[in-house]
């Protein structure tokens, strides 16, 4: 490492524990901004340091979560630097490199709009591609323009870089096609296939010719076993498979994973088939990284929840359930996981600030009606609550088992004085209500601050 | 009665959460005791000029949009025939701009319109993105404020003399420049405003279903009695307070 690096990091880890100090919020971004403004190229060369590489994630959805789950698997043999509070822009990853003194591997999950960037600057290993769905258009605007840019930084990626993309996404098994170090992974099970396209369903014309493509099994939005009636372009062979898969509502989900290393049969305490996609994505990318599969399966299911995504928090008599919701197709798999049990009480929290999106016409593309009718009550919440009700009212919510409560504090409050004891309440945020519930339930002592979850 | 609808493309225009609006007409006309009888139009379905009484047309990825404007094109003298036949017609977003003259990109290319609304619609450099608040006058006198959220790249220039939805107090608008937002024919509106539209604006919700009854009947349009709508007013406060805030400013 070069003096400069060595002091331009100093100043910047000084600035993460005044930051912290201060109880200004994580002081997760705040020292790789500053080492970002001051020299961007630091962050090639810290990256250059990691004597076992860097590998990146990235996804519309799930990547938080693939990348705890990776990290979970990975640490368990290597000394591992991450962004472990999802702070995804460069200067995130700028931040946790400053403090990767020691350490062998990267692991970083990366913003869609981001990863051109963190590719070049960070010459991955293994690049994990999830999934695109559409998303927070006033932010990153049309799905097509984030695929035009992932096609351009693939392209730019050396032979010798493991792409690994989720093959049920089209878009994403075109953009590996044709290249030499490619992991495929995907679901196979149709009996957890949807019956139709969902509402609003992205993707859905054929990448080469533009017909409605087919699907033999649809799993989550657009993702499944698709072909084009038309020019044949279809799903590939995948290389990592997740099949039999078992779904136990909230709480868990059992599956097998088909790899080229053998099979295992895993349990995994997240549900949904979205857990089933990010456990894929997680596995493969270990698997590029050189894991075996005793060690890929202990490290999943020694997984519980990434930050604010499907955490279960104890309250009293009372368990909170927090589900981050942030887009059309994110949302309707935490409703899906809600299907086979609606909990009594579900708090809804819609806010519109840059991280949330400000346009707001997203919530009529989820698919809220299936849970409504099951619903016993459910709470508004959010800078924009009236939008929300009148989205539920127009999805078929009767009146009455409405409430319109802005305020979050007031709303968490009210939800749990309807919640039975020994009962659970869900929460359904948008990802600043999800950050404003945590800092609420840290300041009541419930959660620990995310800057000190344990490692 | 029964009103005829017809949504065009909704596979491939639907974006912008446009279920939201095919919703509200939906619930608001049963509240006065009418029914939507509504039909999707696709890439193989047909406009007949008299079949229906309004007609709704969504915004769509550059994609999507670029695979039905041929075909949209193709039927356009019908959904002309039958606006200046005296339909309804709501197009918001992507479904306004293939309704004008045409769009030409910044590659020079164009993609020829249906030719309904008098503009031309002229991609820019950079995107308008933001919350809006207009003031209309739907009938001479009345005026009315319509809270909305655009986004688009194109610049709709409205012919002279044309007639606007309305007039941009924040936001941006067609061009970001004249001053004005969307543009209405006949019983025809055009806006580049979604959110959706209509949940937090319910009084055009009604001046749409006003007219497509007056197409139906062949008689003026009714006037509604009022229904509570506490919340609708409640998210079109907190909309306009953000068109306030942080909508694009005209210059």
């Amino acid at each position: 490492m070069s003096a400069r690096i060595r002091l331009e990091t100093m100043a910047a880890r000084a600035v993460g524990h005044v930051s912290r100090a201060a109880g200004r919020g994580g002081g997760t971004t705040l020292p790789g901004k500053l080492l970002w403004k001051v020299d961007p190229r630091a962050v090639d060369q810290l990256a250059a340091r990691l004597p076992l590489g860097v590998a990146l994630v990235s996804a519309t959805n799930g990547k938080t979560t693939t990348t705890a789950m990776a990290a979970r698997i990975l640490a368990q043999e290597h000394r591992l630097t991450w962004n472990r509070a999802g702070a995804n822009l460069l200067s995130g990853i700028a931040s946790a490199l400053v403090s990767s003194d020691g350490s062998e591997l990267g692991l970083f999950e990366v913003d869609e709009a981001a990863l051109p960037e963190a590719i070049a600057r960070t010459r991955p290993r293994v690049v994990s591609l999830g999934n695109l769905f559409r998303d927070q258009l006033d932010r990153y605007g049309e799905l097509e323009l984030v695929a035009e840019r992932w096609r351009e930084a693939v392209r730019a990626l050396p032979d010798e870089t493991t792409l690994v993309v989720n093959a049920d996404d089209p878009v994403l098994a075109d953009l590996a096609e044709g290249r030499q170090s490619v992991l495929r992974y995907g679901l196979d099970d149709p009996r957890h296939a949807r019956p139709a396209l969902q509402h609003a369903a992205d993707s859905k014309y054929c990448v080469r010719c533009g017909t409605p493509y087919e699907y033999a099994a649809a799993y989550v939005g657009h993702l499944g076993a698709y072909r084009c009636p038309s020019c044949g372009n279809a799903r590939p062979d995948l290389d990592v498979v997740a099949r039999d898969i078992e779904l136990t509502g909230l709480r868990s989900s059992r599956f097998t994973l088909a790899t080229p290393s053998g099979e295992v049969r895993v349990e995994l305490a997240l549900p949904g088939l979205y857990n089933v996609y990010n456990a894929a994505a997680a596995t493969s990318s270990s698997l590029a990284l050189g894991s075996s599969l005793d060690v890929i399966r202990a490290g999943l299911e020694g997984f519980s929840a990434a930050f604010g995504r499907f955490e279960r928090i104890a309250q009293g008599a009372k368990t909170i359930v927090i589900l981050l919701i942030k887009n059309p197709a994110g949302a309707n798999e935490a409703l899906r996981t809600l299907e086979t049990g609606v909990p009594p009480v579900l708090v809804i929290a819609l806010n519109d600030a840059i991280a949330d999106g400000q346009d707001v016409s997203w919530i009529w593309d989820v698919d809220f009606e299936p849970v409504l009718p099951h619903a016993g009550r459910i709470v508004a919440s959010g800078g924009r609550a009236a939008e929300l009700a009148l989205r539920l009212l127009y999805g078929g919510l009767p009146e009455e088992r409405l409430e319109v409560v802005p305020g979050l504090e007031q709303a968490l409050d009210r939800a749990l004085e309807l919640t039975e004891a020994g009962g659970e309440l869900v929460i359904l945020p948008t990802y600043t209500a999800m950050l404003a519930l945590r800092g609420i339930l840290t300041a009541r002592g419930v959660v620990p601050a995310y800057w000190d979850t344990p490692r | 009665m029964k009103l005829r609808v017809a949504h065009l493309y909704p596979d491939y225009l639907n974006i912008y959460a446009d279920r939201g609006n095919i919703a509200v007409l939906t619930q608001r006309a049963e509240l006065r005791g009418h029914s939507l009888e509504i039909e999707s139009v696709g890439l193989s379905g047909e406009i007949r000029s008299s079949a229906h009484d309004l007609y709704y047309v969504g915004g769509g990825q550059d994609r999507e949009q670029a695979l039905i404007a041929p075909d949209l094109a193709a039927k356009g003298s019908a959904l002309i025939e039958a606006v200046l036949g005296g339909a309804a017609l709501l197009a918001v977003c992507g479904g306004y701009q293939l309704l004008g003259r045409g769009y030409r990109g910044r590659d020079g290319s164009t993609m020829p319109g249906v030719g309904l609304f008098p503009h031309e619609t002229v991609a820019g450099s950079t995107r308008m993105i933001g919350d809006v608040l207009l003031e209309c006058e739907p009938v001479p006198g009345e005026r009315r404020t319509v809270a909305g959220f655009e986004n688009h790249a194109g610049r709709t220039l409205l012919d002279g003399g044309a007639v606007p939805l309305g007039r941009v107090i924040h936001g941006h608008g067609n061009d970001g420049e004249s001053g004005f937002e969307g543009c209405r024919v006949q019983r025809a509106i055009g806006t580049y405003l979604h959110g959706p539209l209509l949940p937090r604006n319910p009084w055009l919700a009604d001046w749409l279903l006003a007219q497509a009854i007056a197409h139906a009947t062949g008689e003026d349009p009714p006037v509604f009695v009022e229904v509570p709508d506490e919340l609708a007013e409640e998210a079109h406060r907190v909309a306009a307070a953000r068109a306030k805030s942080r909508g694009g400013r005209r210059r």
